[in-house]
């Protein structure tokens, strides 16, 4: 199991880090374990729950399957970055208010996917909500309230 | 807490039936509420597990050599080791029959044989990969039909906590797989079925099921010079601690369990799964131990009960029910966990919400060599409810009676016995039939579709019990600024128990939700409580808080009287407590506890008069179409009516039920664990074993919470969280032979199953 370790330098919520990796390293477990940002959770470990959703380079991917090596020299951000200066998102807050969360534990997840949604398309229908939401699983199946708050930010930033 | 509100903000003003936000909001949609998942310790080994890769066999040798070996491993630990420092190490709340690793046998493929620990967890796993075990290979079983009578026995001799006396019978019971045998016995049921105009008989199956809460079962033990701490992602750490008390032989305040915010419990997480293995690897180690299974793991821990039902009712001419035999087999998998006291439980309402004079029960838990089954939401009864409601529904068409009106003439009303013997109160099951009716227009006509695309629409109610007698134990404490803690074990595991309680406290304090704490659990402050299951907590815990904050109170108002102040919230407090002690110091303890009334079953009979405090209702209206080239059904509309009293906080009340249908939804059309013959879990994944997506969700939901008031409840509530789920399975069947005249008898209703039945419906069964 002895394995070569290497440093890598990426942007992460807007701050230049490093990290000493091994090559077997996931980016999530570096977000996780190195920079101690715990919004980003495995789950199923297979990419399909979407739990462990990270954006690189403004596109959102599972940070389960991504190795670390791969984001040297890349932007990271993590739904730790939402809040600006403790000021909530109209997503976060319209989630709250919606009641778009039971357990919580893929939540971190929906609010990247949703925000990168929002992003490309202010103004999107149902369809495309659910279509860009359909890598995201939530247990609790709050579904419909994700639905309603995603649709009441658009609203608000429109 | 939310600071933000001011002390006197809402004073008197109305805090239960508000929709106050959930406490924990900022913090989830943040990334910042804390999960067990995420705690990190200094010198934290990683514990990983061997599983044994047969059925049913006796170890001959486990190697661990080539694990030993492997660079940074710490040490490898096997079932004879654990031995050193538990030597009884058999653990479970109704059996103690299940060793924290596998000793002389194993029962099932996953079960848990070695333990790798390693600092680093990547190290740990591929050493736990390098272990061999030999085993003499036994013949298994897995059907809980066949096992309930047959010559392989899971385990050679029984042995029943001593927690339940009607498992005491049981206690050193050989050659059986038998581990609980629930009976009832009402009326003179062979005669009702003499003179019953009509008889009806079917057999119904459900398939195995796991929770898959997305934070997979984690717990960390750390070890101290006479103690043991246990972070752990538990429904019931009041439990942990006592059975891990138990195993050790110490007194229960050298253990101490503590929680965070659950991702997920649905069941899985309720007594103990992996405490006892991490607090014994902990201690052997003397170092601290995280387990953080996988996803896949998670599969070989608990599930849902697969059942059979044999159901056979006598009608009268009139269409009333005149009788009815009940014969469920409950496949409990290789260690019983809580299983005997789902097949109780639920059993004893296996006949339905109807009026029943003759009834005839028999509820069995039977072991198996397959993972073992628990508690799963709605603990055993939407199993029963599949049966009961498909089987009711078979009835009422065959009569050309509407299944509407079928249901209504034979409902339970307010005042009237159940068979178990216990009087309905505050039981609105007429009201929830009548209001998912309304809301579906079932009087008015319906577009049944043309051609390929069929359409249906169906119903079906359900009833459960709530798990008695329990108990609940809280404690306010009240600062001397006249802010407020709320100290209890009831775990938040995203059900908003955590603001619910707070608006009880509010409300008896008469200050704002938003002001009151609520700590997590922490079994070292945090007082004794059964757990968070079954829906019990709204209603045990609730009064155990209302209590608690009127003791509290009492004190407060005493406070304000001797230093001449009125009370009036938060700032009369604060007043009273500088009066008294000259500074902003002191506390007030408010404590309240209770226990819900139970009356044992009559061993002969099984009949109780007091089984339940409050009955659970939920029922479900469907309306679907069905593609009869393929088999695929479309979900139109949900609608979701339950009793759940008064709701302390009505759009909590709403996502309960509509998450509860939903996660029903996934058990009827998809979810399945899927076996080979030899016991092997082909699918432990979720890209195999599919849970419902947001694709998957009705075009149309509307949930209800029929207006309805639990006299005996805290402000007139009752659990809520299991309800939404008891109707769907039945209702989405009912629909489908609605829309396409086949019946379905088995869990989940696979497009493949609903096709072969169109084909055989029309004289060209498809071939195996």
């Amino acid at each position: 199991m002895s394995v070569a370790t290497r440093t890598i330098n990426f942007t992460l919520n807007g701050a230049p880090v490093s990290a000493t990796i091994a090559p077997h390293h996931t980016l999530l477990e570096v977000v996780r374990d190195t920079f101690g940002l715990n919004g980003a959770r495995e789950s199923c470990g297979q990419g399909l729950c979407g739990c462990c959703t990270l954006m690189v380079n403004g596109q959102s991917v599972s940070g389960c399957l991504s190795l670390a090596a791969f984001a040297d020299g890349a932007t990271v951000t993590t739904v730790e970055n939402l809040a600006v200066d403790g000021k909530l998102s109209p997503l976060q807050t319209a989630f709250i208010e919606c009641g778009a969360f039971q357990c919580g534990f893929c939540t971190s997840g929906f609010l990247l996917m949703a925000t990168e949604l929002l992003a490309s398309n202010p103004k999107p229908t149902e369809g495309e909500i659910r279509n860009h939401l359909s890598g995201n699983l939530c247990r609790c199946a709050t579904y419909p309230e994700v639905m309603r708050a995603v649709q009441l930010a658009a609203e608000r930033m429109a | 807490m939310d600071t933000k509100v001011s002390p006197d903000q809402v004073i008197d003003a109305q805090q239960v039936g508000r929709s106050v936000p959930r406490m924990e909001g900022a913090a989830k949609v943040t990334g910042r509420a804390e999960y067990i998942h995420n705690l990190r310790l200094p010198g934290v080994l990683h514990g990983k597990v061997f599983r044994s890769r047969i059925a049913h066999g006796r170890i001959l040798s486990i190697d661990t050599s080539a694990a030993r070996a492997v660079a940074g491993v710490h040490s490898v630990v096997t079932g004879e080791d654990i031995r050193r420092i538990i030597p009884e190490p058999y653990y479970g709340p109704a059996f103690h029959d299940q060793p924290i690793l596998a000793l002389d046998k194993v029962r099932y493929v996953g079960e848990p044989v070695a333990a790798v620990l390693a600092a680093d967890p990547h190290v740990a796993e591929y050493a736990a990969g390098l272990i061999t075990a030999e085993y003499e290979e036994l013949p298994a079983v897995f059907n809980e039909v066949e096992a309930a009578t047959s010559s392989v026995y899971v385990h050679d001799e029984l042995k029943p906590a001593i927690t339940f006396p009607d498992l005491k019978h049981l206690k050193g019971k050989r050659n059986t797989n038998v581990a609980l045998d629930y009976k009832l016995r009402r009326g003179d049921v062979a005669a009702a079925f003499a003179s019953a105009a009509h008889v009806f008989e079917h057999e119904f199956h459900t398939q195995h099921i796991m929770h898959t809460p997305f934070e997979p079962f984690v717990a960390l033990a750390e070890p101290l010079d006479d103690s043991v701490t246990i972070h752990t992602s538990s429904q019931m750490p009041a439990y942990v601690r006592l059975e891990i008390a138990r195993l050790l032989g110490w007194p229960e305040n050298k253990v101490r369990a503590r929680t965070a915010y659950l991702g997920g419990g649905f069941g899985a997480k309720v007594y103990v799964k992996i405490e006892p293995l991490v607090v014994a690897l902990a201690l052997l180690a003397r170092r601290p131990v995280k387990m953080s299974l996988t996803m896949e793991e998670q599969f070989y821990v608990i599930g849902k009960h697969a059942t059979t039902f044999r159901i056979k009712s006598a009608i009268t001419a009139d269409g009333r029910i005149a009788a009815r035999k009940c014969e469920v087999f409950w496949n409990g998998g290789a260690y019983a966990d809580i299983g005997p006291r789902v097949s109780q439980k639920s059993g004893f309402t296996s006949t339905g919400p109807y009026q029943i004079e003759c009834a005839e029960i028999d509820s069995a838990e039977i072991y198996t060599n397959l993972p073992p089954a628990g508690a799963f939401r709605g603990f055993g009864i939407p199993q029963l409810v599949w049966a009961y409601e498909s089987h009711t529904d078979i009835i009422a068409r065959a009569l050309k009676i509407d299944p509407l009106e079928f249901r209504r003439r034979n409902i339970l009303h307010d005042g009237q016995e159940h068979p178990t013997g216990t009087v309905m109160r505050d039981a609105e099951f007429d009201e929830v039939l009548v209001r998912i009716a309304a809301r579906m227009g079932w009087d008015q006509p319906f577009d049944r579709g043309t051609g390929t695309k069929r359409r249906g629409r169906g119903i079906a109610i359900g009833v459960k019990a709530s798990i008695a007698p329990t108990t609940s134990f809280a404690l306010v404490n009240v600062s001397a600024d006249g802010s407020a803690v709320l100290f209890c074990n009831t775990i938040d595991m995203g059900q908003a128990s955590n603001t619910a309680n707070a608006q009880l406290v509010a409300e008896v304090l008469g200050i704002a939700a938003e002001r009151v704490k609520v700590t997590q659990a922490d079994t070292d402050v945090t007082p004794f409580d059964m757990g968070t299951l079954g829906s019990r907590s709204m209603f045990h815990m609730g009064h155990a808080v209302r209590l608690a904050a009127e003791h509290a109170r009492t004190q407060l108002e005493a406070l304000c009287a001797e230093g001449g102040i009125t009370y009036s919230g938060e700032q009369s407090v604060a007043q009273g407590f500088r009066k008294k002690f000259g500074m902003q110091a002191g506390n007030i303890f408010g404590v309240g506890h209770y226990t819900s009334r139970y009356q044992a079953a009559d061993p002969v009979t099984g009949m109780s008069k007091e089984v339940t405090p409050f009955w659970m209702i939920g029922g479900a209206g469907i309306e679907l179409e069905v593609d009869t080239e393929t088999g695929h059904v479309t979900i139109l509309r949900m609608v979701n009516v339950v009793d759940a009293g008064r709701a302390i906080n009505p759009r909590v009340v709403e996502t309960q039920i509509s998450g509860a249908a939903l996660m029903q939804m996934g058990q009827t059309m998809t979810e399945e664990m899927i076996f080979t013959s030899a016991g092997e879990l082909t699918n432990p994944s979720l890209a195999y074993y599919k849970i419902p997506g947001i694709h998957d969700i009705p075009a149309s939901i509307e949930n209800e919470a029929v207006e309805a008031e639990t006299r005996n409840g805290p402000f007139g509530s009752k659990g809520v969280g299991e309800s939404g789920t008891f109707g769907v399975s039945p209702a989405i069947a009912n629909a489908i032979d609605d829309a396409v005249g086949v019946r379905l008898y088995s869990l989940p209703l696979t497009p493949e199953s609903i096709y072969r039945a169109i084909c055989a419906a029309r004289g060209e069964p498809l071939e195996d």
